[in-house]
């Protein structure tokens, strides 16, 4: 468990945020300037806050109070940055190994021989950081901050620098290191579906303070927070198990509330995903639609309405599970929608975008 | 080969060699550090540190000389230290020549190695802090392999200017032969005797040899410490 509390002043930035980050990933949200790479600094040790207490598992790492700061290299942080810092004299092979000249003997952590093999990055281990692609860069760099043996990981958006093809080839990575190593991680973002798709717990910065924090299903389902977010990347997670993969190229997929269909999707039957539905890409009809091309309809209970700038944000549960959707205020007023009510939430299957299923959720010990 | 110089010059072409390549090795470590220190720590003094360095470079050579006889001379603060306690003389010998061309030449290697440090990434060293490098590992791991051209650099051009050293030299230990007398005051004293032309061309065509060969290799040592660096 991390802890953070601090307080730093910039000039156009007053920091003051206090947030716990329990095991698991922990997603910094914000806009850019909300001061999430300077918390993370401080977290690391790369920058002095004007007040503040960090601790991590019960040792203290800053306490300005008490003139306590232990400088990065005890802190025992694995940082991979937006641009990865590979050192550019030293082959991958010795960029990976760095940490682990340092790491306290006995120390526990990943073996060389796995990471290089999860992370996929074998046959680059002679060559110099100048002769890897961008997704290749943040892997090696995602290795060598895993093998110095850290007690956290710290990303501060590690795929900003990177397109949408090389983003798609480092996610699955970053799934199978959260699933497999274990490793609490704080990882900075600004992209709603990298924290749909990463996320355990969510901690959402605004102008640096911290307005919300929680796990992360029932952060992006609050609807008081999604203009946060942004209203069109508001959205729920559900949480679903693929079912079948069926003979006209649908895969089924079992949601707490009834089965859903998407576009094949390559994934073994039985295995945990999750589906991010974006508020803007559901309908609300308060009967079961017929004749209707839409082939998920699931059916649901209005909890909590909240009108705002971009019209009415409603949060349902289907199956007990949150769903948002974000309808006109008239539609709110035509239906006149009310807690308790009983609807039916109507998704296109294509609806649900390919990026934004992601692997089981960690369970948090 | 040997009747081509006379002994006299052979020495003093010796000498200078000598004096320079000590001169050089010398003033690396110190020339380093305070490149470091100037390029990356923010310190009260630092404007006053950093002209210290560079005085001898707008100072007269001569002032340089004469400074460092009074510091340096038998009868000198540090000079009279340095004679009781070690046995160490500067005044009037070889060592002394080094000291002048070493102090001559700081200012230049320091500015060299100063660019080259100011062009590493800070963001490579903080890297490296965070995997757990304590902070003289990260200047061993990181700076100094990434500096290595500029040192190289720096290192050349001390030599180059260490050979050619007169001024603070000849006022320091003055222009005795065999002992103290470099090429350019090898040069400066044949000069001074009628028919001496000759001998004088002579040590100035070794001057220009050496110089050559000097910038040959700091170029192909820059290019080969490029190369293992950027990893072709």
């Amino acid at each position: 468990m991390l802890s953070v509390d601090l307080e730093h002043r910039f000039p156009g930035l007053h920091l003051s945020a206090r947030f716990e980050a329990p095991p698991g990933v922990t997603a910094l949200f914000g806009r850019s300037g909300s001061g999430k790479t300077t918390l993370v600094n401080a977290v690391a040790g790369l920058l002095q806050p004007d007040r503040g207490r960090i601790g991590l598992d019960g040792e203290l790492l800053l306490d300005t109070a008490a003139r306590l700061s232990l400088p990065p290299h005890r802190r025992r942080m694995g940082y991979v940055f937006q641009e990865g810092r590979l050192f550019p004299h030293l082959t991958v092979r010795q960029n990976l190994r760095y940490g682990g000249w340092f790491a306290p003997r006995g120390a526990d952590g990943a073996e060389f021989d796995r990471i290089v093999t999860l992370l996929g990055i074998g046959s680059l281990l002679d060559r110099r950081p100048s002769h890897l692609s961008g997704g290749e860069k943040q892997r090696v760099a995602l290795g060598r901050a895993i093998l110095s043996r850290p007690r956290l990981l710290l990303m501060d958006e590690p795929l900003a620098a990177l397109d949408e093809a090389r983003k798609a080839e480092i996610l699955p990575y970053l799934e199978r290191l959260r699933d497999e190593l274990r490793l609490p991680i704080l990882y900075v973002s600004h992209s709603m579906a990298e924290i749909a798709r990463l996320a355990t717990t969510v901690v959402l910065l605004e102008a640096g303070r911290v307005t919300a924090s929680g796990p992360v299903a029932e952060v992006l389902a609050d609807p008081a927070l999604a203009p946060g977010f942004g209203l069109r990347e508001a959205g729920a997670i559900l949480r679903a198990r693929v079912a079948a993969q069926e003979e006209d190229g649908l895969t089924r997929l079992d949601c707490a509330s009834g089965p859903v269909w998407l576009p094949h999707l390559a994934a073994p039957a039985g295995s945990e995903i999750r589906l991010r539905i974006l508020a803007q890409d559901v309908m609300l009809a308060l009967t079961r639609p017929e004749g209707i091309s839409a082939l998920n309809i699931l059916p649901a209970t209005v909890r909590e309405l909240r009108a705002g700038e971009g019209g009415v944000m409603v949060q349902l549960a289907a199956g007990g599970e949150p769903i948002l959707a974000r309808i006109t205020r008239r539609s709110a007023e035509r239906l006149a929608l009310a807690p308790g009510m009983p609807v039916f939430a109507v998704l296109k299957a294509v609806s649900v975008a390919p990026e934004s299923i992601g692997g089981p959720e960690v369970v948090t010990p | 080969m040997t009747d081509w110089l006379t002994p006299d010059e052979w020495r003093a072409v010796a000498l200078s060699l000598r004096v320079s390549v000590w001169a050089t090795v010398l003033s690396l470590p110190p020339g380093i550090f305070v490149a470091y220190v100037l390029a990356r720590w923010s310190f009260w003094g630092k404007q006053l540190l950093n002209g210290l360095v560079h005085l001898p470079l707008i100072l007269p050579p001569v002032v340089t000389g004469y400074v460092l006889l009074m510091t340096f001379g038998r009868r000198g603060a540090v000079g009279q230290v340095l004679d009781e306690w070690f046995g160490l003389v500067f005044a009037f010998r070889w060592t002394g020549a080094a000291l002048a061309s070493g102090v001559m030449a700081f200012p230049l290697m320091v500015r060299a190695i100063r660019l080259a440090i100011e062009a590493v990434d800070p963001k490579l060293e903080a890297a490296a802090a965070t995997l757990g490098a304590p902070r003289i590992w990260v200047f061993l791991t990181v700076t100094l392999p990434l500096i290595l051209p500029g040192i190289v650099a720096g290192a050349i051009l001390a030599f180059a200017k260490a050979m050619g050293e007169f001024g603070a030299t000849i006022t320091f230990v003055s222009n005795i032969p065999g002992q103290t007398q470099t090429l350019p005051s090898a040069i400066y004293a044949f000069l001074q005797v009628p028919g001496g032309d000759g001998q004088a061309l002579r040590l100035v065509m070794v001057s220009v040899t050496i110089a050559m060969a000097a910038l040959i290799l700091s170029e192909w040592l820059g290019r080969a410490v490029a190369r293992w660096i950027g990893g072709a």
